[in-house]
């Protein structure tokens, strides 16, 4: 276990080196030089210009600052935002758990009916109910979210006044410190009616919106597993024993079933966090990816660089988990070369 | 009657791989449904002037936010117009070209591309194996849309950019995939024998070995390009795709957000567009697994 937990992190290294490089590149590669955008429309003297430079490295050879580059971003240091002059750390963990409560909330929903759905599908296998959930699935596997969201703007919110538009929660009625960051605790803990319900309904249609595409993937990878564990000879014996169809299904089926499922969870949190950018955008939800989005339209870079350093560190992560995790339940894979 | 026509009557021989194929994949109604979307949608994309009842940009400003025609509009505007008089009909079928052209486009170029790398890495081994696989593991671990987008700030927005980026985002898959199922027959004894027969590195790639990777790669190819349309979209609606006023659906999308209200055909149309396109492309990809692949096959 040991020697494979350590070639797995091995592997990990090159990946994180290769990612500092790139959002390195990022910021030289844009067009307008960091100074350029800093000194503005009014322009700036040689002698400012020059101190600016040495300042910010760049003075220093290229290998020097991409070296520094790293130095900083080792010590936690992800640069400045151009635009508020803070931290881009200290931004990004302001926005995420908005971000993180969202993804969450859309896994759990799409778990919960994905997961159903697709043990429907492979007991009622070629019915009506099979071809229709599956027709659903794809459906919702090709659904562009985006357009998925407007939809459901129009119906739910424009039409039949169900849900709200935008936002985390009704911020004219209710105001309190954060606390955790999640609105859902952050609500339950400052005491005031009404306050959990109002985030509640905020999250609902977003929720949907960012959790379709997974659910489709869930319903879709149960049935196929399903099926396949259920023509296993162990199940073929748990049914001749005289078990009831739905012990067999539940118990000795479904667990087996599920570790494929499992593993595939965890692999979609890099398509959540895309979906995120996506669905934040059209429902204003004030999280990282609306954030990053609107970082390029306002064309600060370093808050750019930074988001997507700490983004995509945390998809090699969570990916890195899951492996280690699969390796833990699956000695194969633990031992395979 | 001559013996070699009782022959070939009397014994039935093998079907041909195509007539055996078309019968695996015209048992799934799903999928020949699919197929007979995409080749109308084709069709219609590619003489787009002629079946067109206007131009994509031309602005009628007599005509602005006309409902489309069974909804009490005009039948001069069969899906009314949007904010600018422009005829959504006319637009969509437009866009329907744009679409299948960054479909087709990001798929070729990222499966000639993606399978060069892999027989690269498959073959070459070593150092060259270790670089290809480094660089596609740090493409799949930022988020797709996110590289995208990272992608299009540096060299910036347009179609062709739009193009450039997908299928970088989109590499991985090829390499991968073929990577693997190339490592996988190079193990094999009909492959030994290849090479004890003297066949030299490019026979051995691209004549015994690359052709039984192929029925995964055809899938993957197939579902890549719904997958680049869906995300071309996406960068269109988020404005880093093709710019106005060319008519492409996501972009048309990014446009109707204020009407949602006023004018809700603006926002139903384009969107709609997008998902029966890339559902009918799923369904024919679904069916050519199952028909080309039994190993993958769902059920």
């Amino acid at each position: 276990m040991f020697r494979f937990l350590a070639r797995r992190l091995a592997l990990t290294i090159p990946t994180f080196v290769a990612l500092m490089f790139l959002t390195f590149m990022l910021i030289r590669l844009v067009p307008g030089d960091p100074i350029e955008v800093r000194k503005g429309e009014r322009g700036i003297s040689p002698e400012r210009l020059e101190l600016l430079r040495h300042e910010m490295g760049l003075d220093q050879p290229i290998w020097q600052q991409f070296l520094d580059y790293c130095g900083n971003l080792l010590q936690g240091d992800f640069g400045t935002s151009l635009i508020s002059h803070e931290k881009v750390l200290t931004e990004f963990a302001i926005l995420f758990p908005a971000t993180l409560e969202l993804t969450f909330c859309a896994m759990l929903f799409a778990v919960l009916i994905g997961v159903p759905a697709g043990i429907i599908a492979a007991v009622r296998r070629g019915t009506v109910v099979d071809q229709s959930l599956m027709g659903l699935a794809l459906t919702g596997y090709s659904m562009p979210i985006f357009w998925w969201g407007l939809l459901l703007i129009m119906l739910m919110s424009e039409f039949f006044h169900l849900t709200p538009v935008s936002g985390r929660i009704d911020l004219i009625k209710y105001y309190f410190e954060p606390v955790t960051g999640f609105m859902l605790i952050d609500t339950v803990l400052s005491g005031q009616k009404g306050a959990f319900l109002s985030a509640l309904h905020h999250l609902v249609l977003p929720t949907i919106v960012l959790g379709t595409v997974p659910l489709a993937v869930i319903a879709r990878m149960t049935r196929s597993s399903m099926l396949e564990v259920l023509s296993e000879d162990y199940v073929r014996t748990a049914r001749a024993k005289g078990l009831s169809p739905s012990r067999v299904v539940g118990l000795h089926a479904l667990r087996n079933a599920l570790i494929p499922v499992v593993t595939s969870i965890g692999l979609q949190i890099g398509t959540l966090l895309a979906g995120a950018v996506l669905t934040e955008t059209i429902f204003s939800w004030p999280g990282v990816g609306k954030w990053l989005i609107e970082s390029i339209g306002r064309r600060d870079y370093p808050a750019l660089q930074g988001g997507i350093m700490l983004i995509s560190t945390l998809v090699i992560l969570v990916n890195l988990g899951v492996d280690l995790l699969y390796g833990l339940i699956n000695p194969r894979i633990r031992h395979a070369r | 009657m001559p013996a070699d026509t009782t022959l070939s009557t009397g014994r039935s021989s093998p079907p041909s791989p195509i007539a055996e194929f078309w019968r695996d994949f015209s048992e799934n109604r799903g999928a020949v449904a699919g197929l007979i979307i995409i080749a109308t949608i084709t069709i219609v994309a590619l003489f787009a002037d002629v079946f067109a009842p206007h131009s994509p940009i031309e602005q009628f400003r007599e005509a602005t936010r006309m409902p489309p025609a069974f909804l009490g509009g005009e039948w001069r505007f069969p899906l009314g117009t949007d904010a600018v008089g422009r005829d959504l009909l006319s637009r969509i079928i437009h866009g329907g070209r744009i679409s299948l052209f960054i479909g087709l486009s990001v798929m070729l170029v990222s499966a000639i591309v993606g399978v060069s790398l892999g027989l690269a890495a498959a073959f070459a081994g070593g150092a060259v194996d270790i670089v290809i696989s480094r660089v596609m593991d740090l493409i799949v671990a930022i988020p797709s849309l996110v590289l995208a987008i990272l992608i299009i700030a540096v060299i910036g927005p347009n179609l062709t950019n739009t193009i450039i980026a997908v299928t970088i985002v989109y590499l991985p898959r090829y390499v991968r995939l073929v990577r693997a199922s190339a490592l996988a027959e190079l193990t094999k004894d009909y492959v030994t024998s290849a090479r004890v027969a003297g066949a030299g590195p490019r026979r051995l790639m691209l004549v015994t070995v690359l052709p039984n990777c192929l029925a995964p790669l055809i899938v993957q190819a197939a579902l890549g390009i719904s997958d680049a349309i869906l995300e071309a979209a996406a960068l269109g609606f988020l404005g880093l795709g093709a710019q106005p006023p060319t008519a492409e659906w996501g972009a048309m999308l990014a446009d109707s957000r204020e009407f949602i209200r006023a004018a809700p055909w603006i926002v139903t149309i384009p969107g709609l567009a997008i998902l029966v396109t890339v559902l009918a492309i799923n369904l024919t990809g679904d069916g050519l697994r199952d028909a080309l692949d039994p190993k993958l096959r769902r059920s």
